[in-house]
């Protein structure tokens, strides 16, 4: 890590400490699951450069998982969760190569119409409860151990994965593979041309946010104890563009920061109803028009060192 | 009398043509997706809540003008298309040269918007829309009963969608439309406002979904979320049916309502699924579409 | 180390949180009316069951046993996870002593479940789902107004006496219609009915044509809507308009309100039959509540809205026996005492919850029949309550005895 990032990571350790004795700790845990989802999303669209409308089935489907493994089969919790991020992993899979047959625009329009399928299998299944979701998913103890039902231990156990999820992004960012993937956004043919399988590495890009969007979903559905269809919807594949989009696109924190917005806004006008629905889609219009870099992006453009800055779009 | 896998075929010619009528709204809809997509590059999002506005604005031309159905099948186009216009011309015209996924998140801003909108305004519970009285009743075919209204969606649908199909693939202003999409700089060199010809050209992609809200109306509720499930499952027919063809857009939409219309009675739970799965399969046999030329 | 003080201090917090309630929390007891404020439901529920429960508080005058009465209301836009996250915050953070209402049986299971947790009392008029007081029964819970089973008892068993003995049923395809049409057509089987099949349509179809057409195909003489909401209203106008009521079906909605009479207007609801706990123009008391109750919010109430007036008057009577607000003691004491007002004779709240009500069968009138606007139901028939809901052993709730 260079200085700036690591100085950053360092004090996002340090709001993470402090933040539940100041704040609602059940609002930060939904910040801290919609965050590692964004970091997952942004894996694929801030660094492949395929921008996915269908990660809501992953997120949905790794919580309707891991809220049942853990409620029907007693699975402890840390087994729930890593079935979930399996489904996800599993369901990235079949999407994935599906999905990257196309580009651009189909692909996002792929992504949507397969994560559909998802949806609807969720309503309709018997196992997911249809619309009323599993309900009264129990926390468990963490490694037979700590009694999750504690507000506290809860948090910090969200604060643990999501943070290893972020290092995780973050590695896989500046691997070898990770340079491939620029190469494949900036410029496909050529990679292909460089004897890269592009095909091959989209898809393990893929699977990876995929996986780590299962991992959000199942940490979520323990979180709140609960299932529900509004994480299979394609609004929530919506939701998380927007996060993304507002935070920055390929910029490491900008997804959380992005997500810590979003969430906050939906928290404090929730009384508004559909104000909501409005105000995102006023934030999205202004960002596409005036702001592609979104918060970090243009924090970075500003104070950071030349070229450091996404170049937020256009090819 | 003689039984196809137990559905005896009254049963079956119904659904056929209840798919048919279906379909005739996926078509309208897909196809203002395809011109819109074919020169200005960008996959309407927006869609899908232009259908609604159209279906809005026969709602209170009617409450409040007291402008009926047919009144409405003339203004509602117009208008939503004039506010197409609008946003073509404040916002999408500044995309252009930008990845094609801004023109995707930039629309589906504004569907969140004016569906938000709608919704605060009026509620998400639907609102009635009266058949007009031209057109109640219906036909006895002997093996269904047949609304008068619906057989007019469907030949109204056709009529539209080959007249569309017409101008742009027979006529001299087609030709330019599409000369435009292969090369824009050429044929403005040829002293054609290609600017103003991509401005049009969404006012009247809008304007055909406009059209098909005011027609669905009238069977469908009045609501502010009517376009937005319908719009994914168009989509997903532009994928099936590949975006390159206009006569493309238009047999899918057609073929995938009866689809449709079958599975709803071979096995009702995957109706709502037929057509992504459909879409799936598609995708690993062409990927390029049905209708598509591969890229 | 970090972990393990903040686990301390987590620990502290929730005992600190336990011994404070032996009476009534805050100095205030607050309830939170929890409703569909802006879709399907919002007319049904709303605000109108904001003003019924400021109309219960005022009619108890304010205050008890010398404590403030305080509401506050939200939309949780039938959504499980959006009601579960407003009545965590509203216990942990603002205070809420118990919430009131809660349409949509997803959202009020979820409800049902913290409250439990917190030991607060969920009040629910709005949910329709019998499972509340069967299978998912809580000892927080109260049930107050009409569930699934009383609907498909009073409909049900009416139709086929009047003849309509074989039923095809448009089925809602999800956890609630499901229920519905299988507890109708035991109903129907019972009465000596025969169901000759059903299909299942997703929800929030817009078009039922298909669906319709099979419906017609089956020759039953009946076609049950085993769906709520927009479902009901629209399959109604579609049947309408494929002349399935023409060509000599009768339709049944089970889930049926004078709303949404209201919204489909006579021609085409005519001779629907429906079963309600209340309507407007029953007796003079009703009348007398519907006329207040439209001059606030300009139309006739719910049997919902109705419901949440009486659950709020019940619930406050029970607190000033108890004089506190914990939810089991509470809900305890709701259950020791006869229920009555103006819709409400002698009920008894019974140990799973449930209140045991009487229920009533009207048809829809004719145009020519109805004298204005909400004049729009004939009564057909009363079902006491023992005959209209499940029988207490047959619930299968763990908590209830023998």
């Amino acid at each position: 890590m260079d200085r700036a990032t690591r100085i950053t990571f360092l004090a996002m350790l340090v709001v993470l400490a402090v933040a539940p004795f100041v704040l609602y700790p059940i609002f930060l845990m939904k910040v801290l699951c919609f965050a590692l989802f964004a970091c997952a999303f942004n894996l694929l669209v801030g660094y492949v450069g395929l921008l996915s409308f269908g990660h809501a089935a992953f997120f949905g489907s790794a919580g309707y998982v891991t809220a049942y493994t853990v409620k029907m089969w007693g699975l402890p919790p840390e087994l729930g969760i890593l079935l979930g991020a399996a489904t996800g992993a599993g369901l990235g899979l079949v999407i994935g190569w599906l999905a990257i047959r196309r580009q651009g625009i189909y692909f996002a329009m792929i992504t949507l119409a397969l994560s559909q399928i998802v949806f609807f299998y969720a309503l309709q299944a018997p196992w997911t409860g249809g619309e009323d979701g599993i309900q009264s998913v129990p926390r468990g103890h963490l490694f037979g151990l700590i009694d999750l039902h504690d507000p506290m231990a809860m948090y910090f156990t969200v604060a643990a994965i999501f943070v290893l999820g972020f290092l995780f992004v973050y590695r896989v960012i500046h691997s070898p593979f990770g340079q491939v993937l620029k190469a494949i956004r900036e410029n496909e043919p050529r990679a292909i041309s460089l004897g890269y399988e592009t095909d091959r590495y989209k898809l393990l890009a893929f699977v990876l946010s995929a996986t780590l969007a299962g991992l959000a979903g199942g940490t979520k559905s323990l979180v709140f104890q609960l299932a529900s269809l509004t994480d299979v919807q394609w609004q929530m594949s919506g939701e998380v563009v927007l996060m993304t989009l507002v935070g920055g696109l390929g910029t490491i924190f900008g997804p959380i920061v992005g997500a810590a917005v979003i969430v906050t806004m939906q928290n404090y006008l929730a009384e508004f109803g559909s104000w909501v629905t409005i105000i995102q889609g006023f934030i999205f219009v202004v960002c596409v028009l005036t702001f592609r870099r979104g918060i970090v992006g243009e924090i970075i453009g500003r104070f950071g060192p030349k070229g450091a800055a996404p170049t937020g779009g256009g090819h | 009398m003689f039984e196809l896998i137990g559905i005896p075929p009254q049963a079956l010619f119904g659904q056929l043509l209840i798919g048919l009528i279906n379909g005739a709204f996926y078509a309208m809809l897909s196809l203002g997706l395809a011109v819109i997509f074919g020169l200005l590059n960008i996959i309407n999002f927006t869609h899908g809540a232009q259908y609604m506005m159209g279906a809005f604005v026969a709602y209170l031309c009617l409450t409040h003008l007291g402008l009926g159905y047919w009144g409405a099948l003339i203004v509602a186009p117009i208008l939503v298309g004039a506010f197409g216009i609008l946003l073509e011309r404040t916002m999408l015209h500044r995309l252009y040269k930008l990845d094609h996924l801004y023109g995707l998140l930039l629309t589906f801003g504004i569907a969140l918007i004016v569906e938000g909108f709608f919704r605060h305004l009026y509620g998400s519970s639907g609102l009635p829309y009266a058949i007009p009285a031209e057109l109640r009743g219906g036909y006895n075919l002997g093996f269904m009963f047949l609304p008068t209204y619906r057989a007019w969606v469907v030949v109204a649908s056709v009529i539209v969608c080959f007249g569309t199909w017409f101008v742009i693939e027979r006529t001299r202003l087609g030709a330019y439309l599409r000369a435009a999409t292969e090369n824009p700089t050429l044929v403005q060199a040829f002293g054609i406002n290609v600017p103003r010809m991509i401005t049009l050209t969404y006012g009247f992609g809008v304007a055909l979904a406009a059209f098909a809200g005011v027609m669905a109306a009238p069977i469908y509720q009045v609501s502010p979320l009517m376009g937005a499930n319908l719009i994914i499952v168009v989509f997903a027919v532009v994928v099936i049916g590949g975006m390159g063809s206009i006569m493309g857009a238009i047999v899918t939409g057609f073929a995938l309502g009866v689809v449709e219309g079958l599975t709803k009675v071979f096995y009702p739970e995957a109706s709502n699924t037929v057509i992504f799965v459909i879409m799936a399969i598609v995708l690993t046999i062409k990927p390029a579409g049905l209708f598509g030329r591969t890229a | 180390m970090k972990l393990k003080q903040a686990l301390l201090a987590g620990a502290a917090s929730v005992l600190f949180a336990g011994g404070a309630s032996a009476q009534i929390s805050g100095d205030v007891v607050k309830l939170g009316i929890l409703n569909d404020q802006s879709s399907l439901y919002a007319d049904i529920t709303g605000q109108g069951s904001v003003a019924a429960a400021r109309m219960a508080v005022e009619d108890f005058g304010g205050t008890v046993n010398g404590k403030k009465i305080e509401i506050v209301f939200a939309d949780h836009q039938n959504k499980p996870d959006v009601g579960s996250n407003v009545a965590r915050q509203w216990y942990d953070r603002d205070g809420v002593d118990a919430i009131v209402d809660v349409p949509t049986s997803s959202v009020a299971l979820a409800i049902a479940a913290v409250s439990k947790e917190k030991n607060k009392a969920f009040l629910n008029s709005g949910a329709a789902s019998s499972d509340l007081t069967g299978k998912s029964c809580q000892t927080t819970t109260v049930h107050w107004t009409y569930d699934t089973i009383a609907l498909s008892k009073g409909t049900g068993g009416a139709v086929v006496k009047a003849g309509g003995d074989s039923w095809y049923f448009l089925t809602a395809d999800y956890a609630f219609g499901h229920a519905l049409e299988r507890d109708t057509g035991d109903v129907v089987k019972a009465a000596g009915g025969k169901v000759l099949g059903q299909v299942r349509h997703p929800l929030n179809t817009s078009d039922f044509s298909s669906f319709l057409l099979q419906a017609q195909a089956s020759k039953a003489k009946v076609v049950g809507l085993a769906n709520a909401g927009g479902d009901t209203i629209n399959s109604i106008k579609q049947a309408s308009e494929f002349g399935i009521v023409a060509g000599g079906q009768k339709l049944a909605g089970l889930l049926v309100f004078v709303n949404d009479i209201h919204a489909l207007g006579l021609q085409t609801a005519q001779g629907l039959q429906l079963t309600e706990a209340f309507y407007w123009d029953q007796n003079d008391e009703t009348r007398a509540f519907s006329t207040r109750f439209e001059a606030i919010m300009k139309k006739k109430p719910s049997m919902i809205q109705a419901g949440v007036y009486g659950v709020v008057l019940h619930y406050l009577k029970a607190i000033k026996e108890v004089n506190s607000d914990e939810g089991e003691k509470v809900v305890a004491q709701m259950k020791k005492m006869p229920a009555n007002d103006f819709m409400t004779k002698n009920a008894v709240l019974r140990e799973d919850g449930r209140l045991v009500r009487d229920m009533y069968l009207f048809e829809v009138k004719k145009p020519s029949e109805s004298k204005g606007p909400w004049d729009y139901y004939k009564p057909i028939r009363t079902i006491p309550g023992n005959e209209a809901y499940r029988p207490l052993k047959d619930g299968g709730c763990p908590f209830v005895k023998g």
